[in-house]
């Protein structure tokens, strides 16, 4: 028992989501599955009126992917997890996490806009706010 | 105009879990919003290949709490299909009741925190303790409050005797009482609308573009639930899916408010269609093959991918969750917001951040 999806390669893939955009799908998620050693699937769920329309992407472990969130902003998340868990890089990531949406938590800013008062003394020992 | 990056949890009075939001303000509007996840992340997907098919239950019941029954509801269905099991009406129809009571205490839950968020806390109080009614049916019906274990695969391993059927009716009439007496102060308060109306409005059109799911979709108009699906014993069940069309929390709040109502007509009607069939059927064979399974969990649509070879470890198991779903569309409303409606529009998808992370 397979579920029902349509194989595309990845010069198809983008051309293939926008046109099922067009249809009026939506993302519901991707899904990533080892297949061996070697090779990976990537499944591209869509729905419209509660039925779901599947793509079946193979690709190379460790190959470069179109990334459709360009097509449908929602994808970026999805994407940027199958980055971090199976080294499948996506090009074109309208945002991308560099592999560390879960590995490790982006650095964001090191300074809060409330520290930049500070409290020092002067000659008299009184204290004034700078 | 000064532009300055707030950072906005992951530990923050609002947020039970954590999930960080780096906001660029300028002044006091939010300009942009970047979400950052993995404070939590456990692998539970991983665990398929090390866990055989019948303890991966206990696995996904705790990808979330509040809503473990109908994560347990959505793994059992898939592995049924790839086993081709039927499940008996009495088991399918049990399940009905334990999921909607799930959602009922799950809405409960978040209505309390939703009116936290904006200070109300005497009607925080006040929804909490009608909760609390819910969670006493879930322990004394299945020895538990929040993770019932109920579900197995091709079945339940919980029965309810009459006198236990006659006491959920009627506590869930205290119940109903209980929350329509709060439903003026919910639905039409100063202080409610006022920090609820207009606020983080996303379109229809938007709504669906961006993949968000239950709530935060029909907050918008769009009329998507997976109970149409007629999983479990939903074939046999009245059932429309509640929709409001402002897109704003006060929508998205409504919607939930008036969810956990159809709540408790669910599990009337699924109470009243219990037969004497048997609880569970025998399972023979391991699953092979590849299946997806949705359900509508509290939060919304829920998606399981499992594959299987045959063996009783599972190839694959991947978890769609609601929040995960409903995360670019937050980060899409953000900009635009005055910096102190963001506690308010963050917890208006309901976010479960250990589902999020499972």
């Amino acid at each position: 028992m397979c579920i029902e999806a349509t194989p595309v390669t990845t010069a198809q893939l983008v051309a293939e989501v926008t046109k099922i955009k067009a249809d009026g799908y939506r993302l519901v998620t991707l899904t990533s599955v080892e297949i061996d050693a070697e090779n990976m699937e990537i499944l591209y769920h869509f729905d419209k009126d509660l039925v779901l329309k599947n793509l079946r992407l193979t690709v190379k472990k460790g190959a470069s992917v179109p990334s459709i969130s360009g097509a449908l902003f929602t994808a970026f998340l999805v994407e940027n997890e199958i980055r971090d868990q199976f080294g499948i890089t996506f090009e074109g990531l309208v945002l991308d996490y560099q592999g560390k949406l879960y590995n490790e938590v982006v650095q964001t800013t090191t300074t809060s806009p409330f520290c930049r008062m500070q409290v020092k003394s002067t000659s008299t020992a009184a204290k004034e706010v700078v | 105009m000064a532009r300055t990056v707030i950072p906005f949890g992951p530990q923050h009075p609002v947020l039970p879990e954590p999930i960080h939001l780096s906001l660029v303000v300028e002044d006091e509007r939010v300009v942009e919003a970047l979400p950052t996840l993995g404070y939590v992340h456990r692998g539970l997907e991983l665990l398929a290949t090390k866990r055989d098919y019948n303890q991966m239950i206990q696995i996904v019941e705790r990808v979330c709490g509040i809503c473990s029954m109908i994560h347990s509801l959505c793994y059992c269905q898939g592995i049924e299909e790839m086993m081709k099991l039927e499940v008996p009406r009495r088991a399918r129809m049990l399940r009905v009741v334990w999921s909607e009571l799930h959602r009922l205490h799950s809405h409960l839950l978040w209505l309390g925190l939703f009116a936290d968020s904006f200070g109300f806390e005497s009607l925080f109080m006040q929804l909490w303790k009608v909760r609390e009614k819910v969670m006493d049916l879930n322990e004394a019906t299945t020895g538990n409050r929040v993770i019932v274990s109920v579900n197995v695969v091709g079945g339940v391993r919980a029965d309810l005797d009459e006198a236990q059927i006659r006491w959920i009716k009627d506590t869930l009439v205290e119940v109903e009482a209980s929350i329509r007496s709060l439903q003026s102060t919910i639905m039409h308060d100063s202080t409610v609308c006022r920090r609820t109306r207009g606020v983080g409005v996303l379109t229809k059109q938007a709504a669906y573009d961006l993949g968000a799911a239950g709530p935060m979709l029909r907050g918008s108009g769009v009329a998507q639930d997976m109970r149409q699906l007629k999983y479990a014993g939903f074939d046999e069940i009245a059932f429309e899916p509640i929709v409001e069309t402002d897109g704003d929390c006060w929508a998205r709040s409504t919607v939930r408010f008036r969810e956990a109502l159809q709540s408790i007509d669910l599990v009337r009607q699924a109470l009243d269609k219990l037969d004497g069939s048997e609880l569970a059927v025998k399972v023979k064979g391991k699953p092979e093959g590849e299946v997806i399974t949705r359900v509508e969990q509290p939060r919304g649509e829920c998606l399981y991918y499992l594959k299987g070879n045959g063996d009783k470890f599972l190839e694959r198991v991947r978890i769609r969750t609601p929040t995960f779903a409903n995360i670019p569309p937050l980060a899409a409303i953000l900009p635009g917001l005055d910096f102190a409606d963001v506690p308010v529009v963050v917890l208006s998808i309901d976010p479960c951040i250990s589902c999020t992370e499972r």
